[in-house]
């Protein structure tokens, strides 16, 4: 390993003005290390080392020509459920193990063109459905702070890429957690816009409502950096919202004063470690040694009813979406069948794996004759409250922070025989995807050895407020240059 | 909740999901304990508050009418498990 592998976007930016470094060596030494450190973590499913080094070659021009933007020539992984043209998009399912989409998600296009290099596509929960990376339908990935534990999920392979100098940055989808928790186990930085502020075209659907794209980094400048280049209104996603696209970067100043954080009580209950709980409110008095009033008092009393609540809607969503998995158009298809309805079952029996099923079964419970009014209807009216208390409470907070997830890094195996034990890991992160609201999960410390995050919400639209506070909190510590020795 | 073998299978049936005979087992088990865990959901009072379908308040986004280049089929079916004469091979509908 170099620490050319350690580079934050903005320092490696730099250099290749400089001419100090090319993207080119920049590329090999990523791939050197993907090389290096992949048997042990796992977190691709697919390298795109020719790829990479065409696209490398090209940005190398570009910067030559004194063209590059922030992002030109940095190499990055992508999530494998957004889509790539030519490489496969696997959303770590069999049902996708061998699909390569005809175009490119809008994500992709926008890093694209802005010179784009691509390593590859990184390891997540099947369809972005987990919490660990355990649900891959290839293999496990493994955190790299301690190989035993996961690294959270889905985007575990976006965030421990970027954790062990795999990738610079990477992007993941969070639609109840999927960035923020694994940039907390993997101490790294995950931001999930305010749905609406990145497209979602070309974005495996999970959770229409709820999913959001967004860049896991490894420091508060470099999520600012991504976030500006895929932001934006697009016309191909309906949901994506027009509003201007300020500069991220300008909001980036080393204090807080003036700013009143809000820590809502309710995320401090029950099941929360203790080492975390000391871990996260430490932080929260570094907030206010920058400058920050703390209001401790804050209450969002629906709190309690957010994981019933997501886990009606998403599984609704998802059985809508996943229907279109049926073995005829694209993906696996089961060829010994007596019927059209039998080829279908097979097809889906075969092709999604158990927490997929798990998931498609629950939602189609919940929308069905007799039940839609007790869950699905139910959980609807109990997400307006939750939205209510969100914007009641930013009434009063400019932000609110929390700890990201109540627990360290969990051991591998421990909770896959127990789905509510798994869905409790993002009982921190998706009330915020039920809201719709922006949440960044930045390194807070340690508890033995392990990483701790601490999530710092926002009003709709407002990224630069939380991108600001963890920017002071994170200039204030060293959390962030901290690295897993391998 | 009791969600049981039969509840299941009635479930995968309105899905098209294959189940396996341990499958349907550990699914019973699993789908009680969640369902379980949400009934707390009934005791929130709701009374009066209107449902969200969405977290942005959008209705009707509608583009202008213009004709764009669509992805060639050869491009498309380049991903079909089944085709032929530039089409997708389904099984027969009707037997």
């Amino acid at each position: 390993m170099t620490d050319t592998c350690y580079l934050t976007i903005h320092e490696a930016h730099e250099l290749l003005q400089k001419g100090e470094l090319s993207s080119e060596e920049l590329t090999k030494a990523a791939l050197e290390r993907v090389r290096e450190v992949e048997d042990r973590v796992s977190s691709f499913v697919t390298v795109t080392d020719e790829l990479a080094l065409q696209q490398a070659r090209r940005a190398d021009k570009r910067i030559k020509a004194g063209e590059a933007s922030p992002l030109t020539g940095i190499p990055a992984v992508i999530k494998d459920n957004m889509c790539t043209r030519g490489t496969k998009t696997t959303c770590s399912s069999k049902m996708l193990e061998s699909f390569v989409p005809p175009y490119n998600a809008t994500v992709v296009e926008k890093l694209d063109a802005l010179g784009f290099v691509m390593i590859g596509k990184a390891n997540m929960d099947e369809f972005a459905m987990g919490s660990s990376n355990e649900n891959s339908a290839f293999y496990p990935t493994s955190n790299p702070w301690d190989r035993e534990r996961v690294p959270g999920g889905s985007s575990g392979g976006s965030a421990v890429a970027v954790a062990c100098g795999e990738a610079v940055y990477a992007l993941g989808s969070d639609t109840g957690g999927s960035i923020r928790q694994p940039a907390g186990f993997c101490s790294v930085v995950g931001l999930k816009p305010t749905y609406g502020r990145v497209s979602r075209y070309g974005l495996v659907a999970f959770a229409s409502s709820l999913d959001q794209i967004g860049p896991l980094t490894r420091d508060v400048t470099d999520a600012a950096l991504v976030l500006n280049a895929i932001a934006g209104h697009d016309p191909r996603d309906s949901t994506s919202v027009d509003v201007p696209v300020p500069d991220y970067t300008q909001c980036l100043v080393p204090d807080l004063k003036g700013m009143r954080v809000g820590v809502p009580k309710e995320y401090f209950v029950e099941g929360m470690e203790s080492g975390v709980e000391e871990v996260v409110r430490r932080a929260i008095d570094g907030l206010a040694e920058l400058g920050a009033e703390i209001d401790w008092g804050v209450s969002l009393p629906s709190t309690a009813s957010a994981l019933a609540c997501y886990y009606i809607i998403a599984p609704s969503e998802a059985m809508a979406n996943l229907a279109r998995y049926d073995g005829v158009k694209y993906g696996f298809s089961a060829r010994e069948a007596d019927s059209m309805w039998d080829a279908m079952e097979k097809t889906r029996q075969h092709g999604f794996g158990p927490e997929v099923k798990r998931r498609i079964m629950l939602g189609t419970y919940a929308l069905s004759a007799g039940y839609y009014d007790a869950y699905y209807l139910k959980a609807q009216k109990v997400r307006t409250l939750i939205t209510r208390e969100f914007a009641e409470a930013f009434g009063e907070c400019d932000a609110l922070v929390t700890p990201t997830s109540p627990t360290v890094p969990f051991r591998i195996g421990e909770r896959v025989d127990d789905p509510l034990q798994m869905y409790l890991a993002d009982v921190c992160t998706l009330p915020i995807n039920i809201a719709g609201i922006p949440g960044v999960s930045v390194p807070a410390g340690f508890v033995d050895g392990l990483p701790v995050g601490m999530q710092i919400l926002g009003r709709p639209f407002g990224e630069e407020t939380l991108l600001r506070v963890a920017y002071a909190f994170e200039q204030a510590t060293e959390w962030s240059r901290m690295r897993p020795a391998m | 909740m009791k969600f049981g073998i039969e509840e299941v299978q009635h479930i995968a049936l309105l899905a098209r999901l294959g189940v396996s005979e341990a499958d349907l087992e550990m699914f019973s088990g699993q789908l009680s304990d969640i369902l379980e865990n949400f009934e707390l959901l009934q005791k929130v009072d709701t009374t009066g508050v209107p449902p969200t379908s969405h977290p942005v308040a959008l209705s009707n986004v509608i583009r202008e009418d213009e004709v764009t280049p669509s992805l060639p089929s050869e491009e498309i079916l380049a991903n079909a498990p089944r085709e032929e004469d530039g089409c997708f091979r389904v099984r027969a509908v009707l037997e």
